[in-house]
This record gives structure tokens, C-alpha cells and sequence, in this order.
């Protein structure tokens, strides 16, 4: 009698297991987090207009029409890597997201990276820079969009040592953002003759630069690299234009640079720095259409940042994999398989792929911010100088630690 | 040596915004009892005004000094009628809650509007440039912040401490029902105040417009530092916010060149060594 019930009871199990997988594969509700510095330094770069993004991906899908109930919430996580992994604990675990895309902010993103994991969930992140994302702690959850570390020292760094900068002193925002871009930069710097002699740490969200300025005047270096970002690049341009650093002939560079960074400090001091993004709204016809778009659904009319550009194709490219499995199926490292098994396609970042260690290749431009007499309109700012294809701007997979390439 | 000398008088730069916001500060605690944190979000609207006086008006900044001020100042006055005024003689709790959710909710609209990343506000000509002290390039507009607010901070010091007005405006602080027995409006008085230390609050918004980025939260990083200003210095002394805001000033441009990681704590480890063994602040006197 007892092994009779045991058996009926494994065999219902059994019947549950399977009448829930075909229900998986016709369910057809997706659910969006996007999570992002909703009101910070980053905010301008990602927050809202990478909620906007997102949306603005869920209705060009057209998957609504196929039947698909596609829901996006949004949170704040304050550049702290305790709110942003408090917020997605409770997405995965009491709103039953599926999908957390942006998360700007190297802390909070590794942070938030192993919560993704441990809940078998999707990271589709955009506004982190950190390369360990798709390196030394990189998951089988995750895609990295848009851009990383890496990429910003093989470009931007090794441009500015090959033209002849070989001595560096760094200003590095002190938490996990900096520390990595400064570290793959050091590695370019020294691989092509250079030397760093120097550089300081700053607190992420410093107001004044300019005792640091003082510190990489006197360190006499040839560049001053800035591994910052937003409001603390900003800063730093500007007052290293008022205490003279350029023309006294040291060279600055922004190894990370936004649209809207460029406005905040205004072409008049802005001009003339080089910097790499993989989208400027001005690219091609596809880019000019999709930026109107965002723009005119934006509070300050301003077109989308790179950043912002990464979720909505993130996300373009999420549905199609979902739509290839023909259904939701909740598996978060099902769904990556699938996505890195698609090659990507976008009106933004154009054709590309997704390296087995959740790396998204595509192409990187090097540009220069216009003379104020060259800008034609309110965000007209770059001049296109050069561009590297995907495989020599990003990683290569034979220099990852990445566990996922050791099977 | 140099690179020391130099540090110190970017130090005494920084100092001079702790010191007019932490006055500003003092004063209103010291005459009101109001324990002001919307007084961050009032320096940013400072500077947001000479923004749109330049942008929309093409006035320049000279006249931004004036009139900045006088705008803020007297939706500062607004605040106080409408709002602070009815708090009188409750806990200082109040206060603070009451001026927090104002400094939210002006933070908050503004960044509806700008966003968080800033908008450019160029030196103005006559103080372009620079000079090299030897030591140093000062740039001739940074000097200029430091000889400007320490004539403000003087000015200041000087009509509350010195002038029949200061005398007036104290004593009333002390007994109210006195003062308005010799016939002088006293609640007047103290919303003149309260635009007086909300005015020095938009002041150095216009001074600090050209340096940083005019941004909605530029006040909110600020206050809190110069909450610890006066804290150190003394609640409501006003000659002990001036010469702690650029003491503090001071010692953390050398913690920015000696340990860079702790600038921005350093001035709460010495406001807990101060609390430890002075708790009324330096200059301050017992209650």
C-alpha cells in the first residue's frame, strides 16, 4: 500500500513536471527590470532614459501583438551595491522579474551580477564598465552590452600613447569602476613603451578636482588619465581648464566620455578631447530615426547616450531569443544560451555577436568633440575620427579568465 | 614645500563656500532656531538663477551677484511666512523635517526639469586666466571667491555684531515680548532674517556656478559638510562658522594631498573628536 502511494505520488510528481514545461513553453508573459541611478551623478546617462529605452524596445518588437504581455518596472539603486542588490532580490523573488537591464555603476553591477545567478535570472547590463563582468566574474546569466573597460584602454589609452603620450598620471574615482579602467589602461600603457608615474584616488561624486589637478600638474606627465565618469569627469575638464593644465601642455584624456557629459561641460572647454563610444545618435539614417524618436519622448529633448542605446538593443535582441524558443521558459541561462547563439542585429549597433563569455562584440568609434563654430545644433558635439572593428576592440577570448570558456 | 603652499590655498578656496553657507547657516539658527537644510537646495536655486539670468536674459554675472540673492532671498521670505513662522517655540525637530521636505521636494522638481548632469555656466571675462605665483597657477577667479566671501563673511559678522539693526535683531532673539514692547516688529525682523541667511545661501550658489556644474544636486552634496561645519563650529556662532568653514576648508585640501581616500570623511572624524571633548562646538556657548 505504501510503495503503491509513493509511486502514484512520484508519478503525478512526474505529470506535474511536464504539464508545467509545456505550460512554460507557451507562457508568454515577460517581466522587465530595469535598474539604474534613477537620480544621481549616472542618472543623465542611463536612469530614465533607459527605462524609456527599454519600453521603446517592447513596442518596436511588436510582440504585444503576437499575443506576449511584456511588463517594465523600474528602480533606483543609488550607486549603492546594498540598495541595488536589496531591489533585485525582491524583483526576482516577489515580482517575479525576468530580465534586469542597464545597472550603471561598477559596484552595484558585479554586486548584482551574482544575485542574477544565484536566481537564474537574465542580466542584459549596458551601463557598467567593469570588463570582469565577461572576465574574471563573469556568469552564465549575463550579457554585457554597449562597452567595458577593456575596450575603452584599447582604444581611447592606446590611440593616445602610440601619438606619443608615454608618461601618465591617473585620476581614478575610487570603487571598482576605476580601479579596473585604470588597470586595463596601465596594462596598454606599459605594453606600448609607456610609463604611469604616477596618480591619485578620488571619492566617487567629488565636487572639487582642483588639489588633484594640482598633484598631476606637478607630476610633469604627458597625459592626464581620467578613469571616471559623469558628473566627476566633468568636474575635473572644467577645472583643469581653469588652472591652465592644457595649455601648459599636458594632455587629458577621457577614456570615458557621454553625450551628455559633453553638454554638461560645453564644447567652448570640451573641444578638441578625444574619446571612444560604440553609438552617437548622428551615426547613419537608422540612428538619426531612432534618436528622434527617444528625443522627443525625453523630458530635456535630449537624444539617447550609448548607454541608453545598449538596453534597447539588449533587449531588441532578448525578445528574439525569446521568440525563437517560442515562449518564456523563466531559465535564465537558457535564454542567454539562446541569445549567444543569435548573431545580433541592430538599427544601432549594427551586426555583431555574443562571445561565449557574455561579451556583445561590435564595432567602436574614436571621436572628437567639434570647435563650437562646427556644431551645428543643441547636441550636434562629435566629429567622427577612426573606428576599430568588434574583435580588436574587446577582449579576446584566448586573454579571458572566464570560467564558461574552460568546459 | 610648494606643491604644500599651493594646497593650502586650494584648501582656503573650498573654504570659503563652507564658510558663507555655514554663516548663513549660523545665522538663521542663531535668530530663528531653525535648523535650515533646505539651505542646500536654496544655494543651488542661487545658482540655477544666475543660469537662466545669463541663458535666458543675457544678464551677466555682476548683476547675477545682486540679484540672485534678492530672488532667492525672498522665496526664502515666502517660505518663512507661509511656512516657518508657525513652528515657532516647537523642537528643533520640526524645523529640521519641515526645511528637509522642502529641500526635497525643490531638488526634486528641478531635476524633473535639468537632470542630474548639469548645465555650463562660463567664468566671466574680467576674471579669466590666470596667474603663477611661483608656487602655484591660481586661476584669477578662484582667487577671487576667497577675497570676495571674506568680505561678506566680515560685512556680515559686523551688522549683527556691530550695528543697531544686529543689536535689535539680537535682543529679540532673546526675549521677544520685550523687544516688541519698544515697538519694534519682531516677526518682520525675522523674516528679514531668514532672506538675509537664505541670500548668502544663493550667493555663493552664484560664486560656485562657474566652478562646478550648475546641477540640481550640487546643494545636496554640499550641506552636509557644512551641517558639520557648524556643528564644529558652534550652533548660531557666527564668527565661529566663518573661521571653521575656512579652517575646514583647509585641513581637508591637505587630507586631499597626504590621503587622498579620506577627503571626503575627514571633516566628520574631526566633528566627532570635537563633539567628544567640546560638545557646544568650538566657539560655542553652553545653553
Amino acid at each position: 500500500m505504501k510503495t503503491k502511494s509513493i509511486a502514484s505520488f512520484l508519478l503525478g510528481t512526474a505529470l506535474a513536471v511536464t504539464t508545467a514545461g509545456a505550460a512554460f513553453a507557451q507562457d508568454k508573459t515577460v517581466k522587465i527590470g530595469a535598474l539604474s541611478d534613477q537620480s544621481g551623478l549616472y542618472a543623465d546617462l542611463g536612469g530614465p532614459g533607459s527605462t524609456l529605452a527599454a519600453q521603446m524596445a517592447v513596442e518596436d518588437s511588436g510582440l504585444a501583438a503576437k499575443g506576449w504581455k511584456i511588463e517594465i518596472i523600474s528602480g533606483d539603486h543609488q550607486n549603492k551595491p546594498d540598495i541595488g542588490t536589496a531591489i533585485a532580490r525582491q524583483w526576482f523573488d516577489v515580482d517575479k522579474v525576468d530580465v534586469i537591464v542597464d545597472v550603471p555603476n561598477s559596484g552595484v553591477a558585479l554586486a548584482v551580477n551574482n544575485i542574477v545567478k544565484e536566481k537564474n535570472g537574465v542580466y542584459i547590463n549596458s551601463g557598467a564598465a567593469t570588463s570582469d563582468l565577461t572576465n574574471a566574474q563573469c556568469s552564465p546569466n549575463t550579457v554585457h552590452w554597449t562597452y567595458d573597460t577593456y575596450m575603452l584602454a584599447h582604444t581611447t589609452g592606446q590611440a593616445l600613447v602610440k601619438a606619443g603620450g608615454d608618461t601618465w598620471f591617473f585620476l581614478t574615482a575610487d570603487y571598482a569602476f576605476g580601479a579596473a579602467l585604470e588597470r586595463d589602461t596601465t596594462a596598454v600603457i606599459t605594453a606600448n613603451g609607456g610609463k604611469v608615474v604616477g596618480g591619485v584616488k578620488h571619492p566617487l561624486n567629488t565636487p572639487d578636482f582642483s588639489s588633484f589637478l594640482l598633484q598631476a600638474q606637478a607630476s610633469k606627465a604627458k597625459i592626464i588619465g581620467l578613469a571616471n565618469a559623469g558628473g566627476d569627469t566633468t568636474n575635473t575638464i572644467k577645472q583643469a581648464a581653469e588652472f591652465g593644465i592644457v595649455k601648459g601642455g599636458q594632455k587629458l584624456a577621457a577614456l570615458l566620455l557621454f553625450l551628455t557629459d559633453v553638454k554638461a561641460i560645453g564644447l567652448e572647454t570640451a573641444q578638441g578631447l578625444n574619446f571612444t563610444e560604440t553609438f552617437y545618435w548622428d551615426m547613419n539614417d537608422q540612428t538619426r530615426a531612432f534618436s528622434k524618436r527617444f528625443s522627443e519622448k525625453m523630458k530635456n529633448n535630449a537624444p539617447p547616450t550609448m548607454v541608453q542605446a545598449g538596453v534597447y538593443a539588449g533587449v531588441r535582441h532578448y525578445f528574439k531569443a525569446l521568440e525563437a524558443l517560442g515562449g518564456n521558459p523563466h531559465d535564465g541561462v537558457k535564454v542567454v544560451e539562446k541569445m549567444k547563439s543569435l548573431p545580433t542585429e541592430d538599427d544601432l549597433f549594427g551586426k555583431g555577436e555574443i562571445q561565449p563569455n557574455g561579451r556583445t562584440i561590435h564595432s567602436a568609434y574614436l571621436f572628437e568633440v567639434k570647435k563650437p563654430s562646427e556644431s551645428k545644433g543643441p547636441w550636434d558635439f562629435y566629429k567622427l575620427v577612426g573606428s576599430v572593428p568588434g574583435d580588436q576592440a574587446f577582449t579576446p577570448l584566448s586573454e579571458s579568465k572566464c570560467a564558461l570558456l574552460k568546459k | 614645500m610648494q606643491a604644500l603652499y599651493a594646497q593650502l590655498l586650494v584648501g582656503l578656496i573650498n573654504g570659503s563656500f563652507y564658510a558663507l553657507l555655514s554663516l548663513g547657516l549660523a545665522v538663521i539658527f542663531g535668530m530663528l532656531n531653525i535648523i535650515n537644510f533646505a539651505h542646500g537646495a536654496l544655494y543651488m536655486m542661487g545658482a540655477f538663477v544666475a543660469y537662466f539670468l545669463l541663458s535666458l536674459g543675457g544678464i551677466n554675472y555682476w548683476w547675477a551677484l545682486l540679484i540672485a540673492p534678492i530672488v532667492v532671498g525672498v522665496f526664502g521670505m515666502i517660505l518663512e511666512r507661509t511656512m516657518l513662522q508657525w513652528l515657532t517655540g516647537l523642537d528643533h525637530l520640526y524645523g529640521l523635517l519641515l526645511t528637509f521636505g522642502i529641500a526635497l521636494i525643490v531638488q526634486g522638481v528641478f531635476q524633473n526639469y535639468f537632470g542630474s548632469s548639469g548645465l555650463p555656466y562660463a567664468i566671466p571675462d574680467q576674471l579669466k586666466g590666470g596667474m603663477n605665483l611661483g608656487f602655484m597657477f591660481l586661476p584669477i577667479y578662484r582667487g577671487w571667491v576667497v577675497v570676495f566671501s571674506l568680505v561678506v563673511c566680515i560685512a556680515t559678522w559686523f551688522l549683527i555684531e556691530k550695528t543697531r539693526l544686529g543689536a535689535n535683531l539680537r535682543a529679540a532673539t532673546e526675549n521677544p515680548t520685550l523687544v516688541r514692547a519698544f515697538g519694534i516688529n519682531v516677526p518682520r525682523m525675522i523674516t528679514l532674517t531668514y532672506g538675509l541667511g537664505v541670500g548668502l545661501a544663493a550667493l555663493a550658489g552664484v560664486l560656485s556656478a562657474p566652478i562646478n556644474q550648475v546641477r540640481p544636486l550640487m546643494g545636496a552634496d554640499l550641506i552636509i559638510v557644512v551641517f558639520a561645519v557648524v556643528v564644529i563650529g558652534g550652533m548660531g556662532s557666527i564668527m565661529g562658522s566663518i573661521l571653521t568653514g575656512f579652517a575646514l576648508g583647509v585641513i581637508e585640501g591637505l587630507t586631499k594631498y597626504f590621503y587622498p581616500e579620506a577627503s571626503n570623511t575627514v571633516v566628520f572624524v574631526l566633528m566627532v573628536l570635537v563633539l567628544l571633548v567640546k560638545p557646544t562646538g568650538l566657539t560655542g556657548r553652553a545653553a
